[in-house]
Parts: structure tokens; C-alpha cells; sequence
């Protein structure tokens, strides 16, 4: 890998972290491959690679019917999302840690997953109760619109809570998401309480995520989560700047309480999305951006498309092995995830804490 | 053009921090800000640089109230270098010397960037720390970090070798256009006796050959006779004197600011030193 590295730099006059995007972008691309042959039925790798080559028009001719439409319909919808929303999770949380200054912030850690999770769960006990005769109308919308509505509320407050005389600190916002995480996590359990056998099925889909998604209810916020992340994309000087301190961002030029406002926002409307489409995924936002400094440094003009692309492979990864793994069954990908992700963040920590005592 | 304080006040938990307090910092000088702890000097420098609004008066940068200019258009014409900042993310020591370009980023070369971060790394002694890590540094080398970021700041888009060009001249081009000026919170407070001195020349040399107007907040007497050419004495948020350091430094107004006996004995070599007395033990 790094010989293939070096030779392609001498060959082309491009630099290192330029590289490595489109490495990592080939990447996802081989992930993605991969993953849509894995499932149920299997498909092996040429014939996934006909039948994309037919789509694009590369080949007249394409696979037989029913592996076409296994991919066309079954696993080509569940990539895209899982692409999307592992995208918008790896992006918002290295957003998420500059804007904090602190490498473990992620969107799960304060309190915006939650409090989508808690506008879902909401929606799912007493949406009847409290739209009643509406409820049919709103129908497939009403909960991740809810989900979304709960990731905005959470990031209103924490942005209203941690202001003082017109400044926010970013070590107490930080704080405060935190305290925001317990109290929605806190509701989760009272609505969980409260709900039925049939809604306890739909409220573990919320606690444990699941890339099943909703059908056409999915588009609105697949696409709000794409633009949010292509202008989250655009913030890498910006974020960099602001990693040096916000006196010092402020210095050297940056509008610091209008970036705060900008990014906060956004973020909260990639991470509302993509808990509205899947539910809770924990540790794409913080792994992706650990994993991608650790190749890029921590330049944010490459860590964020980086941790996009990064977060998007791993999100397809985990997919494909909660597909297969307990098969004919599917494992909720939260839980794969969370059982990869976890240990890995302990290992990060422990990494961290031998490099600092030196 | 130049960058004044008018009638500021500026005001938190009901205390004022500082009160009705005029200054200005003129291209080509040095200003040293002076005064016992708790006076209110970083405060005044924090209200300059646009970090803190000051509850009355105004700040003018080059004629502009900064309460209403785009933070990126000062910061073209000012730097700030920062008693001490926490970063855990681990840069390299020559990009964060390179974030000082960024205000430029527009308008600026990448080898004019690479010129001027290469010239500033030299001048704060930092070249063997230029591949480490930030966060692994130790106060005083992060300290020269941020000299070297700030002065490629101040630099801004002068491209010209301002070792050619006459002193007179950089300071009337400069004074006629936009004042560019430096803010140092106690800048020497990290370093060893030969980086004080290092960074004090470093400063002064961009007063004199660049038109720069320098303000830096000192505690060292004889260091504010040696480099400074004004100077401004606060005492509790007020300032109590301003003017050229001969008619300032004092032993009379700072042994009364600063509660402390203070001499000025004569240098063998030539003027006085400024020394305090140690105080008899209680």
C-alpha cells in the first residue's frame, strides 16, 4: 500500500492527502461492490460488476432477472441510504469535534441522536394522541419529521443554554450536550415505558438503528443530508482556524459566533435526517474522523471529505455484515456498530492517553 | 491611520475592568502597556483586537469602528499573538505558523506563503521545531509559535524585502495607506532571557523597517526602556499615564503603581537600570 503510494506520487505531481482521498474513494467504491453481492441470496462479484456496467451502459446485455432485481431494488436502495447517512454521521461528527475542540465530541455524545430518537419515539407512543384524527394523514412522515424536529430542539437548546453576553464557550456546550443526551435518553425510557407490544417493535428499529428505511418517505431526507453535507464540506479552512481557539479564529478572520450558528445548524439537520431515516447508528461520527487523521493529519480541508467517504465505506461495511451474520435474519446495524465501534474507541482513548503522558 | 481607543469602558459582573480609556497606537512604534495584575491590560488588548466590545467608546482601526468591519478585513491589518492557547488536534508547527496566511488565502501565492512562513520560522527560532507537533511543544516554544504565526500575519502582502527598503520610506508608505499593527499579551512571559530579547528585536525591527505599530503588554521595566518608544501605565482599568518612556518610567509613578519601592541606579555602561527592592520578609 505504501509503496503504491509512493510510486503513484512520483508518478503524478499531486499531494499526499489529495492521494489519499481518492484512494479511500476507490475504497467505497470496492466496499460497495463487495457489500451488494453479500445478503440473503449471493451474487458474486462479476455479476455485480455486469449488471452496475449494464446500468451505466458499458455492456447491452445484462445479469439474469432475479439477481437484477435483488440489486436493483433490495440492495442498491439500502447502499445508497447506508453511503448517505454514514457520510452525513463521519461528517457532522469531525465537524462536531472541531467546532467542540475536543477530539471526542460526536453528535451521539451530545444529546442530537438522542433527541431524535426521542422526537421518534414520541411520535410513535402518542403521535395518535396528540394528532389524532391527522395522524393517518401524516402517515409515513410523521416520525422523521419528529426526528428531525427533536435533532433541531436539542441543538436550539444547547446553542440557547451555553450563551452568554453573546459568546458561546464550546467546552460548556459540550457540557450541556451532554446533560441534553441524558435527558433524552431519560424520555426515550419514559415513552418506552409507556408504549405497547407493537410500538415496543418499532421503538428498538429507533434505539438500535436500521437501514431498512421507509421507502419513498426516505427521498426529503436523504436529500437534505446530501447539501448539508456538501456545505459542511465547504467549512475546512474555516474549522481549521477555529482549532487554534475562537479568540484566535476570530483574529485571524473568521465571523466565529456566524460559524458557530452556520454549523451547529447544518449539523443538526444532517444528524436529525439521518436518525429520521435509521434511527440510532452510535460511532460512525467519531470512528471515521479518528480513522482518517490518522492517514491525513488533522488538516480539515482533507478530514472532512475524508471522514464523509470514510464514514460512508464503514456504514456499507457494517450493512453488508448485518446482513449475513445471523442470517436468514438481519442484526439492527446499531448494534453492529456498537460492538465494533466501541471497543475501537476504547482502544483510541488508550492510544491517546500513552501518547500524551510522553 | 492608526488604531485608537476612544473613551472605552468595558464592563463584566457589574465591574468595571476598565474606564474611560484613550489610546492610540500609531505605524511605526512601539507602545508598551504596563500596570500591576488585574489592571485591566489584557482586557485593553482583547477590547483592541475586537475580542471584547466595550460598553462606551469605540475602537478605530485605521479610521473604522470595528464594531462594524467584517472580521476578515481586520484581520488584514492586524495581528494578535495570544498568551497562550490549548490546541489538542496535533498540527504540524509549520502549518500552524501557516494558519497566519489564511486571512490572504484569497489573494496570496503558495510561494509567497511558503517565503514568508520559511522567513518567520527563521526569525522566531523555531526551524529544528518545524516538523514536531504542536500540542507536544513546552510553553515557551508554543509561545514562539505564535510569534512567528503572527508576524506572517502582519507581513500580510508586502512582498518586497523590507531589509532593502529604508526605514523612512516603510514607515511613510505604510502611514499614508492602511496602518498594519501587532498585538503581543505579555509576549515574553514563557521565554528564556536570550528568546525575550530575541523576540523584543524581532518586534521593534518590524516597528522600525516594516511601519508597523506594535502594542505589547510588558512587566519588565528595563525591557520597556530598552525597546519601547511610548508607553501606557494602567492602574485599576484607568490609565494613569501615557507618554515617551523617559518622561513615564519613573521611579516616583511606579514605585506609587505598583505599591513597591523602585530605584534607578545608574548602568556603568550608560542611563539607569530600574530596579525594585526586596521587600523586608513580614
Amino acid at each position: 500500500m505504501k509503496q503504491m503510494v509512493a510510486s503513484l506520487q512520483e508518478s503524478m505531481p499531486i499531494r499526499r492527502p489529495v492521494m489519499m482521498l481518492i484512494l479511500m474513494g476507490l475504497g467505497l467504491l470496492a466496499v460497495t461492490v463487495v457489500s451488494l453481492g453479500m445478503g440473503g441470496a449471493k451474487i458474486n462479484l462479476a455479476d455485480v460488476i455486469h449488471h452496475m456496467g449494464h446500468r451505466i451502459g458499458i455492456w447491452p446485455t445484462g445479469i439474469d432477472d432475479f439477481n437484477a432485481r435483488i440489486l436493483d431494488s433490495l440492495r442498491l436502495p439500502r447502499i445508497v441510504r447506508a453511503i448517505v447517512i454514514g457520510a452525513g454521521l463521519g461528517l457532522a461528527g469531525a465537524v462536531m469535534q472541531s467546532l467542540f475542540r475536543n477530539p471526542i465530541a460526536d453528535p451521539g455524545i451530545i444529546g442530537v441522536s438522542a433527541s431524535a430518537a426521542l422526537g421518534a419515539v414520541a411520535m410513535i407512543v402518542a403521535g395518535h394522541l396528540v394528532l389524532g384524527s391527522y395522524y393517518a394523514v401524516v402517515g409515513p412522515y410523521g416520525v422523521p419529521v419528529a426526528a428531525f424536529a427533536g435533532a433541531v430542539v436539542a441543538t436550539a437548546l444547547v446553542r440557547i443554554l451555553s450563551r452568554q453576553d453573546g459568546h458561546t464557550d464550546a467546552a460548556i456546550m459540550l457540557l450541556i450536550g451532554v446533560a441534553i443526551n441524558a435527558i433524552a435518553f431519560a424520555g426515550v425510557g419514559v415513552f418506552t415505558y409507556m408504549a405497547d407490544d407493537a410500538q415496543l417493535r418499532s421503538l428498538t428499529f429507533w434505539q438500535m438503528g436500521a437501514l431498512s428505511g421507509n421507502g419513498p418517505a426516505d427521498a426529503p431526507a436523504l436529500i437534505i443530508m446530501a447539501l448539508g453535507a456538501a456545505y459542511l464540506v465547504s467549512l475546512g479552512t474555516s474549522l481549521n482556524l477555529f482549532l487554534l481557539g475562537e479568540a484566535e479564529a476570530r483574529h485571524l478572520g473568521v465571523e466565529v459566533e456566524n460559524l458557530k450558528r452556520r454549523a451547529t445548524v447544518v449539523t443538526a439537520l444532517v444528524v436529525g435526517a439521518a436518525v429520521a431515516v435509521s434511527g440510532i447508528i452510535g460511532f460512525v461520527g467519531l470512528v471515521a474522523p479518528h480513522l482518517v487523521r490518522l492517514v491525513t493529519g488533522p488538516d480539515n480541508r482533507y478530514v472532512l471529505p475524508a471522514s464523509a467517504i470514510c464514514g460512508a465505506a464503514i456504514l456499507t461495511g457494517a450493512d453488508a455484515v448485518a446482513r449475513i451474520i445471523v442470517l436468514p435474519a438481519e442484526l439492527p446495524i446499531g448494534l453492529v456498530t456498537g460492538i465494533v465501534g466501541g471497543p475501537f474507541f476504547l482502544c483510541l482513548l488508550l492510544r491517546e492517553k500513552k501518547r500524551r503522558r510522553i | 491611520m492608526s488604531l485608537t481607543a476612544q473613551n472605552i469602558s468595558f464592563m463584566a459582573r457589574g465591574r468595571y475592568l476598565l474606564r474611560d480609556v484613550s489610546l492610540s497606537l500609531n505605524p511605526g512604534e512601539v507602545l508598551a502597556v504596563l500596570g500591576p495584575n488585574g489592571a485591566g491590560k489584557s482586557t485593553l488588548l482583547k477590547v483592541l483586537a475586537g475580542e471584547y466590545s466595550p460598553v462606551h467608546g469605540a475602537v478605530l482601526q485605521n479610521g473604522r469602528d470595528i464594531a462594524s468591519v467584517p472580521a476578515i478585513s481586520l484581520a488584514g491589518e492586524r495581528a494578535v499573538m495570544p498568551q497562550a492557547t490549548s490546541m489538542t488536534f496535533p498540527f504540524p508547527v509549520r502549518d500552524v505558523v501557516a494558519l497566519g496566511r489564511s486571512p490572504f488565502r484569497k489573494i496570496s501565492s503558495r510561494q509567497l506563503d511558503n517565503a514568508l512562513v520559511t522567513r518567520a520560522i527563521k526569525l522566531a527560532d523555531i526551524e529544528q521545531l518545524a516538523d514536531r507537533a504542536y500540542p507536544a511543544l513546552s510553553g515557551g516554544e508554543k509561545q514562539r509559535v505564535h510569534l512567528a504565526r503572527a508576524l506572517v500575519q502582519v507581513w500580510g502582502m508586502t512582498e518586497a524585502n523590507p531589509q532593502t527598503v529604508p526605514e523612512d520610506e516603510a514607515i511613510r508608505s505604510n502611514g499614508s495607506a492602511h496602518g498594519r499593527f501587532l498585538l503581543l499579551d505579555e509576549p515574553t512571559s514563557g521565554l528564556d532571557v536570550s528568546h525575550q530579547h530575541a523576540l523584543l528585536s524581532v518586534a521593534r525591527r518590524e516597528a522600525r523597517q516594516n511601519g508597523v505599530g506594535v502594542l505589547m503588554i510588558l512587566h519588565d521595566f528595563n525591557q520597556v526602556t530598552a525597546y519601547a518608544d511610548r508607553v501606557a501605565v494602567l492602574q485599576s482599568g484607568e490609565l494613569v499615564a501615557q507618554g515617551m518612556v523617559t518622561d513615564v518610567m519613573t521611579p516616583d509613578l511606579l514605585s506609587t503603581v505598583f505599591k513597591s519601592p523602585i530605584r534607578a541606579i545608574p548602568d556603568p555602561v550608560g542611563g539607569a537600570v530600574l530596579v525594585s527592592q526586596a521587600q523586608e520578609p513580614v
